[in-house]
């Protein structure tokens, strides 16, 4: 059977996630290298190949429109996409800055303006559709574990 | 003559995302911009106005790597603010928290970052796994990590993003049985360590650049407490770190970074096992050959963190071994207004939080990360080292060793991204 093509993204957050990510490695490598085949993920290795995506996943919240643009070119060449962890699926805790009061917000402007962010930092469904979700912060191992078991199962 | 430019737009294998640009004219180094490509999350505001038992857990969210230093640090200023005194079985839990914050994160970097550079490949998932060598290199690097983040549960509750750590304690208590386990783990992993530091020893590649170091000092090679101690012997406390750091602009550059008293200065392994090797476990110290240090090799990072995974994997052990852990409450605040500096050393340096609090509530944050202290130095050493390749090599060679160096420094932009002022491009 062929394997599932899979790609790893992170957008703005804490790559906690990412961190599990490689941690569930530790234990889950030899039955994950029969299933999938990792085409990209920038903290494994350098080559990133976006074309023809089985599964996505896709970590981290959306803060600037060059980020968005990525996002949308990922959903085109995936298959399944999948948010991964709190900031991705509800934009918090790196949303924080769009409940800031006028001081916290005047504090920031400068920075704001200057790197280009966008007005609010949002969750990725705002900019495009989302197949799964698996929440926490950092995610949730065996909710992953279900997701990847799920989707592998759909595109093989 | 050489005249070009070089751009990595996205450097692979590190923690968060940066890009560089590099502009050569005439054989010389003009220009260096390591860009961050992170985006701002800005947590010295998120915090304000948050609850000194709230704090630490929103730190923590700085960084998934180093989350544990992170929290850790930030529940230090907050103690050293109120006048809060941790018992001797919290500080002890702290330490064995931070031993498998730096075995875990340092597997990963050398195991996933460095380790295919020195195999010359592009990734730790293309070591064949019919090669004998490359199929241990690779289960090896995974029961490290792993026994890592089996000590990090014990004590944090989770590797990343601990839940049991509070501001003057602990909320949760390793049992007999489980603090048996994890000796277990800790015991099994611990030749497969030596190994990884011959492998880093015996790795040849070079770049010397002259550099002061800064780390904390104390007797048992802790990465929890202690002053810091930079080059010439000169010891600052916690409190006054920062007076000595001065925010820079390199003429270069359009990045800032620190120097130290007008000095380059590195932060990291190298620095720590550079001043402080003797006090490494005794253990450690009976099989490690620490000949090689002190040394100005950027690439000796690499082995210095090596070494480090065994020390901390002494003593580890030597904690779990004669500590009997008991259910404590957490120490009490003198007062519920002050302010305070915390420093631990984080897996890739010196890590500072400092916190303002009034009525229990933090009014104001500052947080100064190792990858900005290192900024300068990083900068420079690109500058060296592109110049040192010209006219002979070409821009693909120069790229792949560029690449190589910066990783050598394990920066981690997730951290860097929030409190490095750089330039866009």
């Amino acid at each position: 059977m062929k394997k599932a093509k899979v790609g790893w993204f992170s957008f703005t957050c804490c790559e906690d996630s990412t961190i599990i990510f490689t941690e569930l490695m530790n234990t889950h490598y030899d039955e994950w290298k029969k299933i999938i085949d990792i085409k990209a993920a920038r903290i494994l290795r350098k080559k990133e190949d976006l074309k023809d995506l089985d599964i996505s996943f896709v970590e981290g919240a959306i803060a600037s429109e060059r980020d968005a643009e990525k996002l949308r070119k990922i959903r085109e060449n995936s298959k399944i996409l999948v948010a991964i962890g709190t900031c991705a699926c509800e934009g918090m805790p790196s949303s924080q800055r769009n409940k800031f009061d006028e001081k916290q917000k005047k504090e920031i402007r400068d920075e704001v303006k200057r790197f280009d962010l966008l007005k609010e930092t949002l969750p990725i469904n705002k900019f495009v559709k989302v197949d799964e979700y698996v929440e926490g912060c950092p995610m949730s191992e065996q909710a992953f574990l279900n997701v990847l078991d799920k989707c592998v199962k759909k595109v093989r | 003559m050489h005249t070009f430019d070089i751009t990595l737009e996205g450097l692979s294998k590190m923690e968060g995302h940066a890009g560089l640009h590099v502009k050569v004219k005439n054989n010389k180094v003009e220009d260096v911009k390591l860009m961050i490509v992170e985006n701002r999350r800005f947590f010295e505001q998120a915090v304000q106005g948050i609850d000194i038992n709230s704090a630490p857990s929103l730190m923590s969210r700085i960084c998934g790597t180093c989350s544990i230093a992170h929290e850790v640090c930030s529940i230090k200023s907050i103690e050293h603010a109120l006048n809060i005194l941790p018992s001797e079985q919290t500080v002890i839990l702290r330490n064995l928290a931070m031993f498998g914050l730096i075995i875990r994160d340092h597997a990963l970097h050398l195991g996933f970052f460095s380790l295919p550079d020195v195999m010359g490949k592009d990734s730790i998932l293309d070591f064949d796994e019919k090669n004998e060598k490359e199929h241990k290199l690779l289960h090896d690097i995974f029961d490290i990590k792993q026994a890592g983040n089996d000590l990090s549960t014990l004590v944090a509750g989770r590797a990343v993003h601990g839940i049991h750590l509070l501001v003057g304690g602990f909320s949760a208590f390793p049992s007999k049985e489980k603090v048996k386990e994890v000796v277990g783990k800790l015991k099994s992993v611990r030749e497969k360590t030596l190994n990884l530091v011959e492998i880093f020893r015996d790795w040849e590649e070079k770049f010397e650049a002259p550099t002061e170091f800064a780390s904390l000092m104390n007797d048992d090679f802790s990465f929890l407490n202690g002053n810091v101690v930079h080059a010439k012997n000169e010891e600052v406390t916690e409190k006054e770190y920062l007076k000595h750091l001065h925010e820079v602009v390199i003429p270069y550059s359009t990045s800032k970074g620190y120097d130290f008293e007008g000095q380059v200065f590195m932060v990291g392994a190298l620095s720590r096992i550079n001043q402080n090797r003797k006090n490494l476990h005794k253990e450690t110290r009976k099989d490690v050959n620490l000949s090689l240090f002190p040394s100005y090799n950027v690439f000796h990072n690499n082995l210095a963190q090596a070494i480090e995974i065994p020390h901390s994997i002494d003593s580890a052990i030597e904690l779990l071994e004669n500590t009997g852990f008991r259910q404590e409450n957490p120490a009490k605040p003198e007062k519920n207004t002050g302010e305070g500096v915390g420093i631990v050393e984080a897996p890739r340096g010196l890590l500072y939080h400092y916190s303002d609090i009034r009525d229990g509530k933090i009014v104001k944050s500052k947080v100064v990360v190792p990858s900005s202290q290192n900024q300068i130095k990083m900068d420079k050493d690109i500058v060296l080292l592109v110049e040192s390749m010209l006219p002979k090599k070409g821009k693909k060679d120069i790229e792949w060793e560029i690449e190589k160096l910066i990783r050598a420094y394990d920066p981690c932009m997730s951290c860097a991204a929030h409190f490095l002022k750089v330039k866009w491009i």
